[in-house]
């Protein structure tokens, strides 16, 4: 069907109009070159007009060899807007910490370009970099050009999501271990569980090398691996009075907000308690050049997770309180397999590994994968007055 | 509606191709089926997951999760994809005339 004029979408305008970047006017500028494009603004704007999404549900698509990867879309009023009818999203495998050179995106584009509606979303919630809008006939070959360019298809559906991470060392001082090297590492490791879904229901592993979890993986990952210190925060006074000097607040914007308490500023010299210190990372934010994490780093690994999808949202809880940095790796695999051989011996179809916890209780989850239960683990271990012994241990 | 056709026989079929009423199946429909996914020849190893697909579909009116398909069927998980490159949800279901397991992103 040529079109010489595109066609009005006067709702979709009203996106343009605010002070940001619009999806709206990315659309249409690849409307220019591209008709899937242009039916998606279409079926967009209809999507509006009606009030309802036009987007069926589901759809299986895959490439061989793989069973997650590719997540099928199809819309339905095909007869309308026929060249979405088949508008399926590849989700492509990220590098550690989203570092690209120009050319691997360049590469990317044209692959995309040559396959497909030519645009994309770096980077989807998952971290993957996604490729929006193929048909079903175009699956195979744009596969076989991405595996030629050195990129792999990242995980959807009940599989074990592409791993993701904060640039960590690579970019920043804060980081108590190597991201990067961890992400990476875990990427290559479970192939299997990435391409060939295995699991009752997704499961996400983030990483962030500081508590201020730039990965947001205490908010969304099933397993969070989050870099933290031991020891104390390493303190330079003499930075400390150059703040002060330069007007810093340190009582009220720093001591007054630290959750632990544990601050103390004289106006002439600051302590800090570090038995209390809860590891917030405010105080080292505010005072970059003064504060700084403690030299013993490792990480603190959490579980359990999760976005509202099937059910609410879910916050983290604390696995591991702390494990040395040489050992990272090595304990999360080893918790990984308990963790899985647990959830795929209870967890019902579509439960997360945090709703599962969640149902049976986290004494029986600990007893399941084999780990003593810690203080370290509950968010007010001091508050509660009630004690639960096990039947055993009171004899 | 879509259709599927293989030496002459059609079937109705949804847009990822899979037969629309789970009734009509009967073995010379999964090998018709086997053809569109990438399944030259259905061999023993074929029928034992096809056929427990089958009858856990018909005792229960799901499809099983994967777990339980390799636990059942003694196959590894790799080996259920070198028997169905496309895999058991797209592959071993389509085949085994189940309709598409609803799944998601």
């Amino acid at each position: 069907m040529p079109e010489d004029q595109p066609k009005p979408t006067p709702l979709l305008d009203e996106l343009e109009t605010g002070p940001w970047p619009s999806f709206v006017t990315e659309i249409k500028r690849a409307a220019e070159n591209n008709p899937a494009s242009a039916d998606l603004l279409g079926l967009l704007e209809r999507s509006y007009q009606d009030r309802k999404g036009h987007w069926k549900h589901g759809g299986i698509v895959g490439v061989r060899g793989y069973g997650s990867g590719v997540i099928g879309r199809y819309n339905d009023i095909p007869d309308e807007f026929p060249n979405v009818a088949q508008f399926h999203t590849l989700r492509v495998n990220h590098p550690s910490g989203w570092f690209y050179t120009s050319d691997a995106l360049r590469t990317l584009a044209d692959i995309w370009e040559r396959h497909g509606s030519g645009l994309t979303n770096l980077h989807g919630a998952t971290g993957d970099i996604i490729l929006l809008g193929a048909r079903t006939d175009q699956l195979e070959a744009t596969f076989q050009d991405l595996t030629a360019a050195g990129f792999d298809l990242g995980g959807s559906g009940s599989a074990m999501r592409t791993p993701s991470c904060c640039v960590g060392q690579a970019r920043c001082e804060w980081a108590c271990f190597d991201t990067m090297k961890f992400c990476n590492n875990l990427t290559q490791a479970y192939q299997d569980e990435m391409h060939r879904p295995p699991f009752p229901y997704k499961f996400k592993v983030k990483a962030s090398g500081c508590p201020n979890d730039c990965v947001a993986a205490i908010a969304r990952a099933d397993l969070s691996i989050i870099g933290i210190w031991k020891d104390d925060i390493r303190q330079d006074d003499a930075a400390v009075a150059e703040y002060a000097a330069a007007g810093l607040d340190i009582a009220r914007d720093v001591c007054a907000r630290c959750p632990g308490q544990c601050m103390e500023w004289t106006g002439a010299h600051l302590t800090i308690d570090n038995r209390d210190c809860k590891r917030c990372m405010h105080c080292i934010n505010v005072m970059p050049k003064a504060l700084r994490p403690g030299v013993e780093r490792g990480a603190a690994i959490l579980i359990g997770a999760k976005a509202p999808i099937v059910q609410g949202a879910l916050l983290s809880s604390v696995l591991v309180p702390f494990v040395p940095e040489a050992e990272i790796e090595a304990t999360v695999r080893e918790l990984l397999a308990r963790i899985w051989e647990f959830w795929d011996e209870y967890g019902k179809n579509r439960e997360r590994i945090g709703e599962l916890i969640q149902r049976v209780g986290m004494a029986a989850f600990l007893d399941g994968i084999g780990l003593e239960p810690r203080p370290e683990m509950v968010a007010f271990p001091r508050d509660n007055p009630f004690v639960f012994f096990q039947k055993e241990d009171t004899k | 509606m879509p259709k599927y056709e293989h030496d002459g026989r059609i079937y109705e079929v949804d847009e990822d191709g899979f037969l629309q009423e789970p009734d009509l199946w009967n073995e010379t429909v999964a090998r018709d089926f086997a053809a569109s996914e990438d399944v030259p020849e259905m061999t023993d190893a074929h029928w034992v997951v096809v056929n427990y697909l089958r009858n856990y579909y018909l005792q229960f009116g799901i499809a099983p999760m994967v777990r339980k398909v390799v636990k059942e069927t003694g196959f590894k998980l790799t080996q259920i994809y070198e028997l169905f490159p496309s895999g058991p949800a797209k592959g071993a279901c389509k085949v085994a005339g189940l309709p598409k397991p609803t799944g998601c992103v």
